[in-house]
C-alpha cells in the first residue's frame, strides 16, 4: 500500500500493512525503513491528542485512522512546521491563557447534580489534539483569535457553578473571541471527541447577552443599512 | 533563587508543581512532549477515597485492601497516610474543577474495582484520568507556572556537598525543536517522568514514550532505585496491538474464552491472577478471548464505548457479535526510584514522584484506583518538601562546564555506526522480556536474558542513529530512550533473579511459593547493580 507524506517535498513510501492505522504505518516506516520521518505520537488509543495531522485535507488522529491507499498526510495547518508532520503547538495552546480558560477560584463544597455534571461533560473530553483549530479559517484572517477549544474550554468552565465569577470569563472572550467565529462549524467537523466549538461559541454568545454585550458585527451595521446601502432588519 | 525544577508533566508533574508553588518556589515544569499528552491521560478506572462513613466502606478498609493486594511488601506508614489523605485529595480536585461524575444524590459517583471491598473508585465517566489530567494543567496555567515543552531529560546534574554527600544541582535536557543541549540550575528537582513499562516494547499498553527516562538517569546520578522486578500485568490488552481493554469490560460481566470456547478462570480474581491463568492457557497453544456479546449491542454501546470503538479500529471486529483476542501485556511498574517518608531520594534535593517513584503503597500489585490517587496525595507532599528544601539551599556548583560535556556525548552516539537497527533490538528485546521475565519466571532464562541484555549494550555503538540532523531528530531521541531501556533491563532482571519467591506479580516456576522469612523485604539496587534487601 502507497501513502504519500508531506515533508520538504512529497515522498511516496510504500508498505505490506494492510487495514492499520495510520500511526502504525508511521511506525513501520520510520523503524524499517526511514529513520528520518518526524511525527508525534503517544497513546496509540485516541486520548493523548498526539497525534493529530491532516489526511487528504482533513483533520484526523493517526492512531484512529486506517489507512487508504494513496492517503495524503501532511501537518496541520494554522501552526509552524517544525519537521515534516510536526507543527509547533506553543502558540495554539497559549490561546488557553489567552483566553482565562480555568476555574477563577479554588472553591469548596458547591453541590453538583448528576445533570449538572452533564452540562460539561462533552466540552471536558477535550484532548487538544487541536483538529480544530487547524480546521479553523479565521485564522488566515485573524491569527490572534482566541479560537475553538479555548473557547470550549472557557464554556466547560462557565457552564459550571463551580465558577464564581461568570462574567469576567465572559468579559475576557469579547475581543478576538465569540464574535470572530463564522460559525462555519469547520471545527466540529474534525473533533475526534465529537465536540461541536461551535455549538460552545453560540452558547457563550447568549450568556455575553445576558451579560449587556451585542455582536459588535451586527452593531457596527446600525441602522445605515447593510454594504449595498439597503436597510437592514 | 529558590527554583524548583518539575521533570515530567503527568499528573504527579503538576500536582507536584501547583504545590512547590503554592508552597512559594518559582517552578519551571520541563516535559519531553506536552502537559495533556502523558500517561495520566489514559487513565480510566478511577480514583480511590473513601468519601463517606456510612456505607459499607472505611478508611481502614481502603488501607486493609491496599495492604493485601501489596502481598505484604508496603510500608504501612505510607498506605495509611495516602488512604487517610485520599478524601481531601479529592475534595481539593472537585475544588479546582474537576468534573467528576454525579449520583442521583449530588453526591460524587463511585464504582467498584478489582480488590475492593466497596465502590470506592471515583470516575469522570469514562476519562478519569484524562478529565484530571487537563484540570491541572488549566490550573498551571492560571498560577502563571513556566512550562518548557519538547525537552528530553539527559541527566540530572550532582555535585557533592562539604559532608561528600551527593546533592542534585540542575538538569541537562536536549531541545528536541532546535536539537541544542540545555542545562537548567535548580535547588530542588522533582523527578515525575512516569514508569518504565515500554521494556515490553509492542507487550505494553502504555504510551510510546514511558520509557522510564527519570528512573535511568536518576540511577547514573546515584539515586537507590527498589523492588523493579515487580511489574503488573493487565489481562486483557488487544492480541495485536497491547491497547488495554478495561477492567469495566470484565467488571461488567465480560467472559474470558480459549480457542475451544471453555471458560478457565473466574474473571474477577485480582490482576496477576487472571494474568497468570491466561499465560497458562496461551501456553498449552491456546488463543484468548474477552467475550462481551452477550452484554448487548446497546449496553456496550453505552457502557463501553471506548473499548467497542478499539477493538473495531485494531482488531476489525465489532464486540457486539465477535469474540476479542487478547493477551496480558505489562501494564504498571510498581518498582522506581526510592524515596523516603518526604518523597526526597537518596540523592539530597532530588524528589521523586508518581510511577517513577517507590513510595512503598503498591508493593507487589497495585490496587486498581491507587495510582491516581497515589499522583495527588505524594504529589502535594513532593511540591511542598522540593520547596522548602529549595528555601534552604545553600550549596554552591559550577554548571559552567556541563553543556560541552553533554554536547560531547551527543556527538558521539551521531558518530556511532547504525550498522544494527535499534529498533529491531528493541522489539527482540520487548519480545524476550515478555518470554522470560513477563508473567511466569525462571532462573536460566532470566540468565540468558541478562546475557543478551549486556550483549545489546556491548552493541550500542554499533546501533546510533542513522539521522543525523540536528533539528527534531526524533530518531536520536528515540535511540535514548533506548539506551535507557536497556539499562533499566539489567536492573530489572537482576532484581528478579535476586527474588527467589513468588509474591503478587512476580512469579517464580522454581520458587512458587511465598518466602516471608527471606524476602518480605523491599528490593533496594544501586548504580553498580549490586542487590540488597530492606525492611
Amino acid at each position: 500500500m502507497k501513502i504519500n507524506i508531506k515533508r520538504e517535498n512529497i515522498v511516496c513510501y510504500e508498505t505490506n500493512l494492510e487495514n492499520r492505522t495510520l500511526l502504525e504505518v508511521l511506525n513501520e516506516i520510520k523503524t524499517t525503513q526511514d529513520a528520518s520521518l518526524a511525527y508525534s505520537s503517544g497513546c496509540r488509543s485516541g486520548v493523548c491528542g498526539s497525534c493529530g495531522v491532516r489526511v487528504n485535507g482533513k483533520e484526523v488522529l493517526a492512531c484512529s485512522y486506517h489507512v487508504q491507499e494513496g492517503d495524503f498526510a501532511e501537518p496541520l495547518n494554522n501552526a509552524s512546521v517544525i519537521r515534516d508532520l510536526v507543527v509547533d503547538m506553543d502558540r495554539a495552546y497559549s490561546f488557553n491563557a489567552k483566553a482565562k480558560a480555568w476555574q477563577s477560584s479554588i472553591v469548596d463544597d458547591v453541590l453538583l447534580s448528576h445533570e449538572d455534571e452533564k452540562l460539561g461533560e462533552v466540552q471536558s473530553s477535550c484532548i487538544l489534539c487541536g483538529s480544530c483549530y487547524s480546521a479553523c479559517p479565521v485564522y488566515a484572517i485573524n491569527g490572534d483569535f482566541l479560537g475553538p477549544f479555548s473557547l470550549t474550554r472557557v464554556w466547560r468552565y462557565v457552564s459550571d457553578k463551580r465558577e464564581q465569577n461568570k462574567k469576567e470569563k465572559i468579559d475576557n472572550i469579547q475581543t478576538n473571541g465569540i464574535w470572530d467565529c463564522t460559525l462555519c462549524n469547520a471545527c466540529t467537523l474534525v473533533c475526534p471527541q465529537g465536540i461541536s466549538s461551535k455549538a460552545d461559541i453560540e452558547k457563550l454568545r447568549a450568556r455575553s447577552a445576558l451579560f449587556g454585550y451585542m455582536d459588535p458585527n451586527f452593531a457596527s451595521f446600525g441602522f445605515g443599512g447593510g454594504f449595498d446601502g439597503s436597510p437592514v432588519f | 533563587m529558590n527554583r524548583v525544577i518539575v521533570i515530567g508533566a503527568g499528573g504527579a508533574g503538576l500536582v507536584a508543581a501547583l504545590s512547590a508553588h503554592e508552597n512559594g518556589a518559582k517552578v519551571t515544569v520541563i516535559t519531553k512532549e506536552y502537559p495533556t499528552r502523558s500517561q495520566t491521560s489514559m487513565a480510566q478506572g478511577g480514583i480511590n477515597a473513601v468519601l463517606s462513613d456510612e456505607g459499607s466502606d472505611s478508611v481502614e478498609t481502603h488501607i486493609q485492601n491496599t495492604l493485601k493486594s501489596a502481598n505484604g511488601l508496603s510500608d504501612e506508614k505510607a498506605v495509611t497516610f495516602m488512604c487517610k489523605e485520599a478524601p481531601n485529595a479529592i475534595k481539593w480536585l472537585d475544588s479546582i474543577g474537576v468534573p467528576f461524575s454525579r449520583n442521583s444524590e449530588s453526591k460524587i459517583a463511585q464504582r467498584k474495582l478489582g480488590g475492593a471491598y466497596a465502590p470506592r473508585a471515583c470516575y469522570a465517566q469514562d476519562y478519569t484520568g484524562l478529565k484530571i489530567l487537563h484540570t491541572l494543567y488549566d490550573r498551571c496555567l492560571e498560577a502563571g507556572i513556566e512550562i518548557l515543552n519538547e525537552r528530553y531529560l539527559l541527566e540530572f546534574i550532582t555535585n557533592k556537598d562539604n559532608n561528600s554527600k551527593n546533592f542534585v544541582c540542575g538538569v541537562s535536557v536536549l531541545n528536541k525543536r532546535s536539537g541544542e543541549v540545555e542545562v537548567y540550575e535548580a535547588n530542588s528537582v522533582i523527578a515525575a517522568t512516569g514508569g518504565y513499562s515500554r521494556v515490553y516494547h509492542d507487550y505494553s499498553t502504555n504510551s510510546l514514550s514511558t520509557t522510564g527516562d527519570g528512573v535511568a538517569s536518576a540511577n547514573r546520578a546515584g539515586a537507590k532505585l527498589s523492588d523493579m522486578e515487580f511489574i503488573q500485568f493487565h489481562p486483557t490488552a488487544l492480541k495485536n496491538s497491547s491497547i488495554l481493554i478495561s477492567e469495566s469490560a470484565r467488571g461488567a460481566g465480560g467472559y474470558l474464552l480459549n480457542s475451544k470456547g471453555e471458560r478457565f478462570v473466574n474473571e474477577l480474581l485480582p490482576r496477576d491472577e487472571v494474568a497468570r491463568a491466561i499465560y497458562d492457557e496461551m501456553a498449552k497453544g491456546h488463543d484468548i478471548f474477552l467475550d462481551i456479546r452477550h452484554l448487548g449491542a446497546e449496553f456496550i454501546e453505552n457502557e463501553l464505548p471506548q473499548e467497542a470503538k478499539l477493538a473495531k479500529l485494531y482488531e476489525n471486529i465489532d464486540p457486539s457479535v465477535e469474540l476479542i483476542p487478547i493477551k496480558p501485556a505489562a501494564h504498571y511498574t510498581m518498582g522506581g526510584i526510592e524515596v523516603d517518608e518526604y518523597s526526597s531520594t537518596s540523592i539530597s534535593g532530588l524528589f521523586a514522584v508518581g510511577e517513577c517513584a517507590n513510595h512503598r503503597v503498591h508493593g507487589a500489585n497495585r490496587l486498581g484506583g491507587n495510582s491516581l490517587l497515589e499522583l495527588v496525595v505524594f504529589g502535594k507532599q513532593a511540591g511542598k518538601s522540593a520547596a522548602i528544601y529549595a528555601d534552604s539551599f545553600d550549596k554552591r556548583a559550577d554548571l559552567s562546564g556541563q553543556k560541552k560535556s553533554f554536547e560531547d556525548k551527543i556527538t558521539k552516539i551521531k558518530e556511532f555506526s547504525s550498522e544494527i537497527n535499534f529498533y529491531e533490538k528493541q522489539r527482540e528485546l520487548g519480545e524476550l522480556f515478555y518470554k522470560n521475565l513477563g508473567i511466569k519466571r525462571e532462573k536460566t532464562a532470566m540468565r540468558t536474558l541478562l546475557n543478551e541484555v549486556k550483549e545489546m549494550k556491548a552493541a550500542l555503538p554499533k546501533m546510533g542513529v542513522s539521522d543525523k540532523t540536528k533539528e527534531y531528530n526524533t530518531n536520536l531521541i528515540e535511540f535514548l530512550e533506548f539506551k535507557n531501556i536497556l539499562e533499566l533491563s539489567e536492573l530489572i532482571l537482576i532484581s528478579a533473579i535476586s527474588r527467589q519467591e513468588s509474591r503478587g506479580a512476580h512469579f517464580r516456576v522454581d520458587f512458587p511459593l511465598l518466602d516471608n522469612k527471606k524476602f518480605q523485604a523491599h528490593t533496594i539496587i544501586d548504580r553498580d547493580g549490586a542487590v540488597s534487601y530492606e525492611d
